[in-house]
C-alpha cells in the first residue's frame, strides 16, 4: 500500500505544489485503499472515482502553469452525506433520498472545489444525522477501523471512519450535538464543530437549524485548521452566518503555545461515572496541560445537567418541520402512487417507508413537542434553558480562556449494543451537547486509548464564540507533547485493516 | 404531563403524514414515554426570569437586496421529481381544500 | 344544494353582525421574499425556481429588504404601531403546493399592529364614516399553483391528480387583519366593500401592489358571525374565500348574513367552517370539512434572523409616506369646490396627480382639470397611452390660460397649440407665433369678413332680421372658417347683430 495514503494533508499538498507527486497519483493511492479496506469499514455510500480523478488532473494542469494554490490544492476528502453536492448522489443516510442528485452544490462544496480539494465521495452517516453511532443508516453501518466489531461515532461515523481508516486525510462532518467531535473520539482523529454561524449552512441539509455546523475532520490539529480556513465564512446565501474574518486558525495551530492561559474544567462534565480509561486519559491530560504552563481550574455550570433534555426537545422539535419537506413530491423515493391514492396517502406511505424508526420517533416526539398546549412546557422552556447555558458558559468564560472535558463517556461501544435503548444512545452526546446549544466552537483531540480496551479516548476543548482559533493553539499544543510521549500519532496504534 | 398512549401517537402521525402500522403504535407510545419523563426535566429549572434563547448568534436585520438572481432551469428543477407533466410537478389527487 | 337564507332585513333586524376582513396583498417586489427568484407574471412553468422557493434539503431563506420596508410603510399607512423587534415563524402543515410543507410566516410577532382605517359609506342618515380597527399587517410567502386534472369542473373536486408549478411559491404577501368589526349593523356589507376598496387605494397610492383583485394580487377572506344583540357573546363565525371583486365583497357579507339568520332562526348550529363564493349564483357553497382541527405547531425561524427596525428608519418612511388617498381627495374636493361626481371623473381618468401638480405650479384648478379630463384624456385615449406620457407641463397649461384670459387665445387655438406641445414643436410662445396663432380680434378685418360671408349668402341677412336670430350661426361659421378660427365667435356675432340693426 502506497505510503501516500499515511502522509499529512500539509504533506501531501506540499508535494503536489511542488510537482514533487501529481495529484492524480495521490488521488488514486486513496482509491485504491478504499478498494481494499472499505468493503470492510463502510465509510462510503458512494466513490466519485471519476470525478476524483478529473478533478485531481486539474489540479495538476495548475501545478504545471505555475497557477496560484490554495493550501490543500490536491488533497483528498470524503465528504459527509448530508452536503449537497451537484450531479454526486446525496441521501443523508436515509431511504426517502435514495437516488436523489442535488441541481446544485452546498456552499461548503463549492470552497472546496475552489480549493482544489479532490472529492472522493459522500460518506455514510446516521438517517439525517439522528444518532451517535451510524448504526441507523439506511444503508448499514460504518464499522470502526480500530474494532470492526465497534461503531465509529455518528452521526458521521463515515467521516471520521475514513479518516482513521487512512481512505482520505481530510473529510467534512456536519455537528449539531456531537456528529463531528464525538466520532472523532472514538476513531482516535481530529474534529472540529466551528463557532455557529462560522461556516456557511447552505446545502447542508438541515436537521436542527439552529444547531448545525459543518466542521472539518482530519488525523492531527494543523490538518484540520487548514481546512476549517478553506470552509469558513460569511456567505450571503446564509441569513445566520457570521459576517466577521475568520479567526487565523493556521497561525494559532502553529503558535501551540498555552503558557499563563487558564484552562477550565466543567464540573458537571468531568466524568462522573464515565468509563474508568476515559477518566484516567482525561486526569493525565490535564497533567499534561498543567506541564505546559497552564493553570487548571474547577468551574460550575448548573444547568448543564439539564442540556440533554433541552436538547431533545428541541432537535426533534426542529427536525419534525425541517424533514417535512421529504413526501415524495418534488424530489426522493415516491411510494404508494398507485393512481388511486390521495396525496395525503401517498406522502404518508412514502415517509414510512422511506424514514427508520429513530427518525421516525424523532418526529413524532418534536410533533408533540411542538403541539398547542405542549410547547411553551416543552420547546419553550428548552429555549429558556439554553439561555441558562450560555449564561453559564459566560460565566466560565469570564474565568478562563478555555475548556475541557471528556469528549464522550465510553470508547466505541460494539455494534448493536444500545440500538435498543434510545435513551442509553442519546448518553452519549451528554459532554458535547451543551457547546451546540450555545453555538460555541468545540475540537476533539485523541489523548491516547483507554487502558481496558485499547479504544481511543477524546479530549473536548471548549472556546468562546468567535474564538476558534483558540482551540487550535490548545490543541496543536498537547498534541506536540503526546507526539513526542508516544513517538508518533496515535493511528500508528491502529490494527492494519485486512486487504490493505 | 401525562404519558403518551397509542391514540397520541397515531394522532401526531396523522399530523407528521408518516403512517404507523397499528401494530407499532404502542412500541413508539412507550419510547416516546420514556423520552418524555427523561427530558421533563427542563420544567424543574427556575427560568421565571429568563428569556428563550431567540438565536445563538446576536443579528438582526440581515436583508437581501432586491436584485434578481439566477433561478434553475425547469429541467434542473424537475430533475429529482418522481412525477412530471407538461413541465408541473405531477402529484395524486388532493382531497383536503387549502 | 342551496342553503335557506332569510330576508336580509329581517335577518339585520334579529340579529347583530360582527365582521372580519384578512385581505393578503402581493408585494410588487423584483424579487422573491426568501430568494432572487423574479417574480414576472407569466413565466413558463417552473421556471422561475430555485432551490430556496423549491423547498429543495439544504437551501436557505434570505430576506428581501424591500418586503420588509413595503411591510412597514403599509403598516405605518394604516396607523399601526412598527414592532421594535420580530421574527418569522413556522407555519407547520403539509399541502403539494408549499414547497416546505411550512409557510415562513408571522405568528405572535407581526411586524405592525394595532391600527385602523377610517372608511365613508352612504346612510339614511348621510354620509358616515366609520373607523376599522386593524389587529395586524404581518410578512408571509404565496404558495404555488395546483391545477387539477381530470374533473368536471376544473377544481379539486373529482380530479384524478393535479399539476403544480412553483413560479409563484415565495412571493412575498403581507396578512392585513382586521379586529372583530363591530356596530355596522344593517350597513355591514358597505363597510365591509369601502374598507377593501380604501385599502386598495391606500395600497397602490403606496405603490407596493398593483392590487388587482381580478388577478389576485389583492385577496379579501370575509368572515362573519351573527349574534343577538351587541351585548351579546360573539356568534360562531364561517370564512368566505374566493372573494374576487368589491361587489363580491359586498354581496358575500349580505348573503352570509342572510344564511347564518336563517340556520339561527331554524335552531341549527352554524358549522364552523371555510366557504367558497360563487358569484355567478350568488351565493357560497361549503368547502370540504377539515379533517383534524389543523395544528400549526408554530415556532420561531431558526433560518432568519430579527427584524429590529430602527426608529430612525420607520420615522423616515413614515415621513416620505404619500398623504392617504381619501384624505386627499376630501380635501382636494373642498379646495377645489368640486362635487363627488366631478371628483368621481378625475378619479377615473387617472388625471388626479396631473391636475394637482399644474394647481400646484399656478394654474386654476378648473382650468387643469377641463384640460386634463377634457382634451388631454381624449388625445391619449386616440392613441392608446397613458396621460402621464403625453409632454404637457404645467407650465404649458400656465401659459394657455394667460393667453386665453388676455384674448389672444381662445379654446380652439388652444387646443391647436398644445398640438404643437404634445408634436414636440417647443413651448407655448414658440409655436403660437410659429403657426401664427391668435385670436383676430380686429374689428376692421372681423368686418371686413363678415361683409364678404354676406355677400355669398344674400338670403341670410333677411332670415336674421326677420328675427331668426340663429341663422346667425352660418354667418359666425363662415368668418370662422375664413379666419382659420383664430376669430372671436362672440365679437363677430357682436358686430353681425350690429351692423344688421339687430339686437339679441
Amino acid at each position: 500500500m502506497s505510503d501516500l495514503i499515511k502522509k499529512d494533508a500539509s504533506e501531501l499538498a506540499a508535494l503536489v505544489a511542488s510537482g514533487e507527486v501529481s495529484a492524480v497519483e495521490v488521488t488514486q493511492a486513496h482509491l485504491d485503499r478504499i478498494a481494499a479496506v472499505d468493503g470492510a469499514v463502510h465509510a462510503f455510500l458512494h466513490v466519485d472515482t471519476e470525478g476524483a480523478l478529473a478533478s485531481a488532473a486539474a489540479v495538476d494542469v495548475k501545478v504545471k502553469a505555475s497557477e496560484k494554490l490554495s493550501v490543500l490544492a490536491g488533497v483528498p476528502l470524503g465528504l459527509k452525506d448530508i452536503l449537497a453536492t451537484n450531479g454526486l448522489p446525496t441521501t443523508c443516510g436515509s431511504k426517502v433520498l435514495d437516488g436523489w442528485i442535488p441541481p446544485y452544490d452546498a456552499t461548503v462544496v463549492t470552497k472546496l472545489r475552489d480549493a482544489g480539494i479532490v472529492i472522493l465521495g459522500k460518506t455514510n452517516m446516521d438517517e439525517f444525522a439522528m444518532g451517535s453511532s451510524t448504526e441507523h443508516s439506511a444503508f448499514g453501518p460504518t464499522h470502526n477501523p480500530w474494532d470492526l466489531a465497534r461503531i465509529p461515532g455518528g452521526s458521521g461515523g463515515g467521516s471520521s471512519a475514513c479518516v482513521s481508516s487512512f481512505e482520505a486525510p481530510l473529510a467534512i462532518g456536519t455537528d449539531t450535538g456531537g456528529s463531528i467531535r464525538q466520532p472523532a473520539a472514538v476513531t482516535g482523529s481530529v474534529g472540529v464543530k466551528p463557532t455557529y454561524g462560522g461556516v456557511s449552512r447552505y446545502g447542508i441539509v438541515a436537521l436542527a437549524s439552529s444547531l448545525d455546523q459543518a466542521g472539518p475532520c482530519a488525523r492531527n490539529v494543523l490538518d484540520t485548521a487548514m481546512l476549517h480556513s478553506i470552509i469558513a465564512g460569511h456567505d450571503s446565501m446564509d441569513s445566520t452566518s457570521i459576517n466577521s474574518p475568520v479567526p487565523d486558525v493556521i497561525a494559532a495551530a502553529k503558535r501551540a503555545d498555552i503558557k499563563g492561559m487558564k484552562v477550565g474544567i466543567i464540573k458537571e462534565l468531568s466524568g462522573e461515572g464515565y468509563q474508568a480509561g476515559v477518566r484516567s486519559r482525561f486526569e493525565e491530560s490535564v497533567a499534561l496541560i498543567e506541564g505546559l504552563g497552564a493553570e487548571v481550574v474547577e468551574v460550575t455550570c448548573p444547568s448543564f445537567p439539564a442540556a440533554l433534555a433541552a436538547y431533545y426537545l428541541i432537535l426533534p422539535s426542529e427536525a419534525s418541520s425541517n424533514l417535512a419537506k421529504f413526501d415524495g413530491i418534488r424530489f426522493g423515493n415516491r411510494v404508494g402512487d398507485d393512481g388511486t391514492k390521495s396525496v395525503e396517502q401517498v406522502m404518508s406511505e412514502t415517509r414510512a417507508a422511506g424514514f427508520g424508526p429513530e427518525v421516525t420517533r424523532r418526529i413524532i416526539l418534536g410533533t408533540y413537542a411542538l403541539s398547542a398546549g405542549y410547547y411553551d412546557a416543552y420547546y419553550g422552556q428548552a429555549q429558556k434553558v439554553r439561555t441558562l447555558i450560555k449564561q453559564d458558559f459566560d460565566a466560565a468564560f469570564a474565568k478562563v480562556d478555555v475548556l475541557i472535558s471528556p469528549t464522550a463517556p465510553t470508547t466505541a461501544f460494539k455494534i448493536g449494543e444500545k440500538l435498543d435503548d434510545p435513551l442509553a444512545m442519546y448518553l452519549n452526546d451528554v459532554a458535547t451537547i451543551p457547546v451546540n446549544m450555545a453555538g460555541l466552537p468545540g475540537m476533539s483531540l485523541p489523548i491516547g486509548l483507554a487502558p481496558e480496551d485499547n479504544l481511543p479516548v477524546g479530549l473536548q476543548i471548549i472556546a468562546p464564540a468567535m474564538a476558534d482559533d483558540r482551540l487550535y493553539n490548545v490543541g496543536a499544543a498537547i498534541e506536540r507533547e503526546l507526539l513526542a510521549k508516544w513517538g508518533g500519532p496515535i493511528l500508528g496504534l491502529a490494527p492494519e485493516l485486512a486487504g490493505a | 404531563m401525562s404519558g403518551i398512549s397509542r391514540e397520541d401517537v397515531a394522532h401526531l402521525a396523522n399530523l407528521a403524514r408518516i403512517s404507523i402500522p397499528a401494530e407499532e403504535l404502542g412500541h413508539y407510545a412507550k419510547q416516546l414515554d420514556a423520552i418524555l419523563n427523561a427530558v421533563a426535566v427542563v420544567s424543574s429549572l427556575d427560568t421565571a426570569n429568563v428569556a428563550a434563547m431567540s438565536h445563538p448568534v446576536p443579528m438582526t436585520n440581515v436583508f437581501r437586496e432586491d436584485i434578481p438572481g439566477v433561478s434553475l432551469t425547469a429541467e434542473q428543477a424537475l430533475s429529482g421529481a418522481p412525477a412530471v407533466e407538461d413541465d408541473k410537478f405531477r402529484v395524486p389527487r388532493i382531497l383536503d381544500e387549502e | 344544494m342551496t342553503e335557506a337564507t332569510m330576508n336580509y332585513d329581517e335577518a339585520i333586524s334579529k340579529f347583530d353582525p360582527v365582521l372580519g376582513l384578512e385581505v393578503h396583498v402581493e408585494l410588487g417586489t423584483n424579487t422573491k421574499m426568501f430568494c432572487g427568484c423574479s417574480t414576472v407574471f407569466g413565466a413558463a412553468p417552473n421556471t422561475q425556481v430555485c432551490p430556496v422557493c423549491l423547498g429543495l434539503p439544504g437551501a436557505l431563506p434570505t430576506l428581501n429588504k424591500i418586503g420588509v420596508e413595503s411591510a412597514i410603510r403599509i403598516g405605518l399607512a394604516l396607523n399601526c404601531e412598527i414592532a421594535e423587534w420580530c421574527r418569522f415563524a413556522r407555519k407547520n402543515y403539509f399541502y403539494p403546493d408549499m414547497p416546505k410543507n411550512f409557510q415562513t410566516s408571522q405568528y405572535d410577532e407581526p411586524i405592525a399592529f394595532e391600527g385602523y382605517l377610517d372608511v365613508e359609506i352612504d346612510t339614511d342618515e348621510g354620509r358616515k364614516t366609520f373607523r376599522v380597527p386593524i389587529e395586524r399587517a404581518h410578512m408571509e410567502e404565496d404558495t404555488g399553483k395546483n391545477s387539477h386534472v381530470g374533473g368536471a369542473t376544473g377544481r379539486i373536486h373529482g380530479a384524478d391528480y393535479s399539476l403544480v408549478d412553483y413560479n409563484r411559491a415565495g412571493i412575498p404577501l403581507i396578512e392585513i387583519v382586521t379586529k372583530p368589526i363591530t356596530g355596522t349593523g344593517k350597513y355591514a356589507p358597505e363597510v365591509a366593500k369601502a374598507y377593501v376598496a380604501a385599502l386598495r387605494d391606500i395600497l397602490r397610492g403606496l405603490g407596493v401592489s398593483d392590487v388587482k383583485m381580478e388577478q389576485g394580487s389583492l385577496r379579501c377572506d370575509v368572515n362573519l358571525s351573527l349574534r343577538e344583540t351587541p351585548e351579546s357573546k360573539l356568534g360562531t363565525r364561517s370564512e368566505t374565500k374566493n372573494v374576487n371583486s368589491l361587489r363580491s365583497v359586498e354581496r358575500a357579507v349580505r348573503y352570509e348574513v342572510t344564511r347564518h339568520a336563517a340556520r339561527l332562526a331554524a335552531g341549527e348550529q352554524i358549522v364552523q367552517e371555510t366557504r367558497h363564493w360563487h358569484e355567478d349564483t350568488g351565493i357560497s357553497t361549503s368547502g370540504r370539512p377539515k379533517s383534524d382541527a389543523e395544528d400549526y405547531r408554530y415556532f420561531p425561524e431558526p433560518d432568519l434572523l430579527p427584524i429590529a427596525p430602527s426608529r430612525e428608519w420607520v420615522e423616515e418612511l413614515r415621513a416620505a409616506l404619500p398623504e392617504n388617498p381619501a384624505v386627499r381627495r376630501a380635501r382636494l374636493v373642498a379646495d377645489w369646490g368640486l362635487s363627488e361626481i366631478d371628483m368621481n371623473t378625475v378619479i377615473n381618468s387617472g388625471a388626479l396627480d396631473l391636475i394637482v401638480e399644474a394647481v400646484d405650479a399656478g394654474v386654476d384648478p378648473a382650468a387643469a382639470r377641463k384640460w386634463w379630463t377634457g382634451e388631454l384624456a381624449r388625445i391619449a385615449n386616440d392613441r392608446a397611452i397613458e396621460l402621464e406620457e403625453l409632454p404637457v407641463l404645467p407650465s404649458h397649461l400656465k401659459r394657455l390660460e394667460e393667453l386665453i384670459a388676455a384674448g389672444s387665445l381662445n379654446d380652439k387655438l388652444a387646443r391647436q397649440a398644445l398640438e404643437g406641445v404634445i408634436a414636440g414643436e417647443g413651448d407655448i410662445d414658440a409655436i403660437v407665433a410659429a403657426r401664427g396663432l391668435a385670436v383676430v380680434s380686429d374689428d376692421g378685418a372681423l368686418l371686413a369678413a363678415i361683409d364678404e360671408a354676406l355677400a355669398a349668402d344674400p338670403a341670410v341677412a333677411e332670415t336674421i332680421k326677420s328675427g331668426k336670430l340663429a341663422a346667425a350661426g352660418s354667418v359666425v361659421g363662415a368668418v370662422m372658417k375664413a379666419t382659420r378660427g383664430q376669430a372671436d365667435a362672440a365679437r363677430v356675432r357682436e358686430l353681425l347683430f350690429e351692423k344688421l340693426g339687430v339686437s339679441e
